[in-house]
């Protein structure tokens, strides 16, 4: 009973994991075509701002859930205005332009704080469930995506930004007819999927290896949840977290890490074989 | 020269004066190799090839074995050399990749024309630029501690194998916290051989093994495995994790309160600045095994420790075995030369097996004939509020693995890795 508990705890972390990492990706990519290879360099970057203003005496609270994001927010607006704002449109160049910044951004963070592993400890202890011991970090995880997904769901749907963000990507031409400025609102856009990007490195920092190549490790899940979601951003990826977070746990326990992340790999390929459009591609079509 | 030529083959465009220039350039490179080696010899400054990797996700490791051959490199220089000439130390950053190892290893062995070459991190690097050497008969040292095995009269091998440490490590583990184990190690050579040498020895000792789990490199959420271990309920974790990425375990299992709940025993912890990267409260308590520690309190080990501190200040990483292993195999190497009084490869792989030794700054190092890897002291240590305490000293450790399969004594032209039949 105690280890189902564990378990199933170690699930929702593992899949609220996944959301935090997936969200800024499902905005860039799902909402603006853009494909960023940089992303895992963006959540990499929000993990070093945490480490380094937390080390420096920040709360760490404050670091994790309110630097880290608007400094990533800002660097990826940034980013915006120097390349991408160039290549909309342009899907197969966008991947060429940010694999390039991707590198660049490892090698000037390399070269500016050094090659080595840093980080902070994870705060907040540990709680039994059971005989079984697990962190109490895990719960706050669960805790800033469940918020996340909330806050963003709201911003989406509920305010005029959100209003005006959905109709640019849906028809960029007839939203500037209607007296909005698309640039301004890709600009917009691309900061906050940077800011989430920022958010989930923050939050992720005390529970692993910084360092500035970290970034590898999230990018191929990421990407796979995003397109397994579909074109709903926010149901697609939660789903899609949900299912292949819940794969990779159980398989990982049940078997090796190895065989999780073949599993994971396996459950992509059968489900783009039957969804190819991901899973809000067939179901919840209307939705966000 | 009726074949078809292949560079006109590859390039449809290329004229006939370019073919004659190429032509005229490789036959003139093959008319002036002698000379070039002939100047090579008669020059005053010796040369010495180092790869390793300073950038990507092996930079870490790399940086210190760099900051630790330049030291031996500047200190030789300093009392005048090499038989009267200066050391020129010629390093490429091979980033964390295969490819550029075997890429750079030739330039090394061709164009430059080092005397010798220390390098390599990885044993899929050292597998990967091995060949090459032998190939362009350049001698080759690999300084860094690995699974054992490799047979090869071109190839010393100076770091630590598990005879010298795994096997003191284990059973102090199960002596002091019971006999069961549970192991977890990286998957990739060195983890999954050093996985089989820590079950042999648990076996040996009286434990036995639970589980057996491997990580690929980029794993880096060990929730899962966490529950794993806690449901199995181990008397010790014996961990064989490398790299950023599993740095990450370490973390989790504090965070999940298990740090004091279940003891760490590791062949990998450490070796780049972990002690430093975590906070006392994620370290305290694992017990690790090396060929050196930079708390290790003699002269010759204090005075390596500030020679690289006053070069590269005291921010420096933690200078591990990897450090200790490049100097010491440097030194070696630099030994061997003074004796066989000439830089030539076969004259310095004979005086090195007379079975040299020097002082390095963990002890007496000494090169075995037999298996041309070395005899050197190993330790114990315990992680205690962010250094070392190395409580127990093994004096003039034999690498008893690799000697159980290679004998270069009686079968000299010997050239493999054995993977040493571990009953596990």
């Amino acid at each position: 009973m105690a280890l189902t508990g564990l378990l199933l705890f170690n699930t929702l972390t593992g899949i609220a994991t996944l959301v935090l990492i997936c969200l800024g990706l499902g905005i860039i990519y799902g909402m603006m075509k853009i494909i960023n290879l940089a992303h895992g360099e963006f959540v990499m970057l929000g993990a070093y701002v945490t480490v380094f203003a937390a080390n420096a005496g920040v709360n760490l609270w404050v670091a994790m859930l309110i630097l880290a994001p608007v400094a990533v927010g800002l660097i990826g607006l940034v980013v915006e205005r120097c390349f991408i704002r160039f290549l909309y449109g342009r899907i197969i160049d966008t991947m060429l332009a940010s694999w390039g910044l991707s590198l660049a951004i490892i090698g000037i963070v390399t070269s500016l704080f050094g090659n080595t592993v840093r980080g902070i400890s994870a705060p907040l202890g540990s709680f039994p469930i059971g005989h079984y011991r697990t962190s109490l970090y895990g719960v706050f995880i669960i805790a800033v995506a469940v918020l996340a997904v909330v806050g963003l769901y709201a911003l989406l749907r509920m305010t005029r930004f959100g209003l005006v963000v959905r109709a640019t990507m849906g028809n960029p031409r007839m939203a500037a007819a209607l007296g909005v400025a698309p640039p301004r609102i890709y600009m917009a856009t691309f900061a906050l999927g940077a800011g989430f990007a920022g958010l989930a490195g923050g939050v992720l920092a005390p529970v692993s290896g910084v360092s500035p190549v970290m970034g590898a490790a999230f990018i191929a899940r990421a990407f796979i949840t995003v397109l397994g979601g579909g074109p709903a951003i926010i149901t697609g990826t939660s789903i899609a977290s949900a299912l292949f977070g819940s794969i990779d746990e159980f398989a990982t326990f049940l078997t090796t890490p190895v065989f999780g992340q073949v599993a994971l790999l396996l459950a992509a390929i059968i489900m783009i074989r039957f969804l190819p459009q991901g899973i809000t591609g067939r179901v919840f079509r209307r939705s966000l | 020269m009726d074949k078809p030529n292949p560079l006109q083959a590859a390039t449809p465009g290329a004229s006939r004066r370019n073919l004659l220039k190429t032509s005229a350039a490789v036959l003139g490179g093959a008319l002036a190799a002698p000379l070039v080696a002939r100047r090579a010899e008669a020059s005053d400054t010796i040369k010495v090839g180092s790869l390793l990797d300073l950038s990507g996700p092996l930079g870490s490791s790399g940086l210190g074995m760099y900051q630790a051959i330049q030291v031996g490199v500047e200190e030789v220089n300093k009392a005048g050399g090499l038989l009267g000439k200066q050391i020129q130390l010629i390093n490429y950053d091979t980033q964390s990749n295969i490819q550029l190892y075997s890429q750079y290893a030739q330039k090394l062995a061709l164009q430059d024309q080092v005397a010798v070459v220390h390098g390599g991190i990885t044993s899929a690097s050292r597998e990967a630029i091995r060949p090459v050497f032998d190939r362009y008969k350049t001698l080759y040292f690999y300084n860094v501690l690995y699974e054992g095995g490799v047979c090869d009269r071109d190839i010393f091998c100076t770091g630590t194998t598990p005879a010298q440490t795994v096997q003191k490590l284990v059973p102090y583990a199960l002596s002091s916290w019971g006999k069961k184990a549970y192991i977890i190690a990286a998957d990739y050579n060195y983890g999954q051989i050093t996985a089989k040498w820590m079950a042999k020895y648990t076996r040996d000792n009286g434990g036995s093994v639970q589980s057996v789990d491997f990580f690929p490199l980029d794993v880096t959420d060990f929730s899962a495995t966490i529950s794993k271990i806690q449901q199995a309920g181990p008397s010790v974790v014996l961990s064989a994790l490398v790299g950023s990425n599993h740095t990450a375990f370490y973390r989790q299992w504090a965070a999940a309160g298990m740090l004091h709940k279940i003891p760490i025993a590791s062949t990998t912890f450490g070796l780049v600045d972990e002690i430093h990267t975590l906070a006392a409260s994620e370290s305290d308590g694992i017990v690790t095994s090396y060929g050196y520690y930079q708390e290790i309190d003699t002269p010759a080990s204090k005075a390596f420790v500030s020679a690289i501190e006053t070069k590269f200040g005291s921010k420096i990483p933690y200078i591990s075995e990897l450090s200790c292993d490049n100097y010491e195999g440097f030194k070696l190497w630099a030994a061997g030369v003074k004796k066989a009084g000439s830089t030539e490869r076969m004259a310095v792989i004979k005086a090195l097996e007379t079975g040299i030794s020097i002082d390095g700054p963990s002890g007496k190092v000494t090169i075995d004939h037999q298996t041309h890897h070395v005899i050197r002291n190993a330790y114990l240590a315990k992680a205690v509020n962010k250094s070392w305490d190395v409580f127990k000293s093994y004096p003039n450790q034999f690498p008893s693995d690799t000697a159980a399969v290679c004998n270069l004594i009686k079968y000299p032209r010997t050239d493999k890795q054995y993977v040493i039949d571990v009953k596990a």
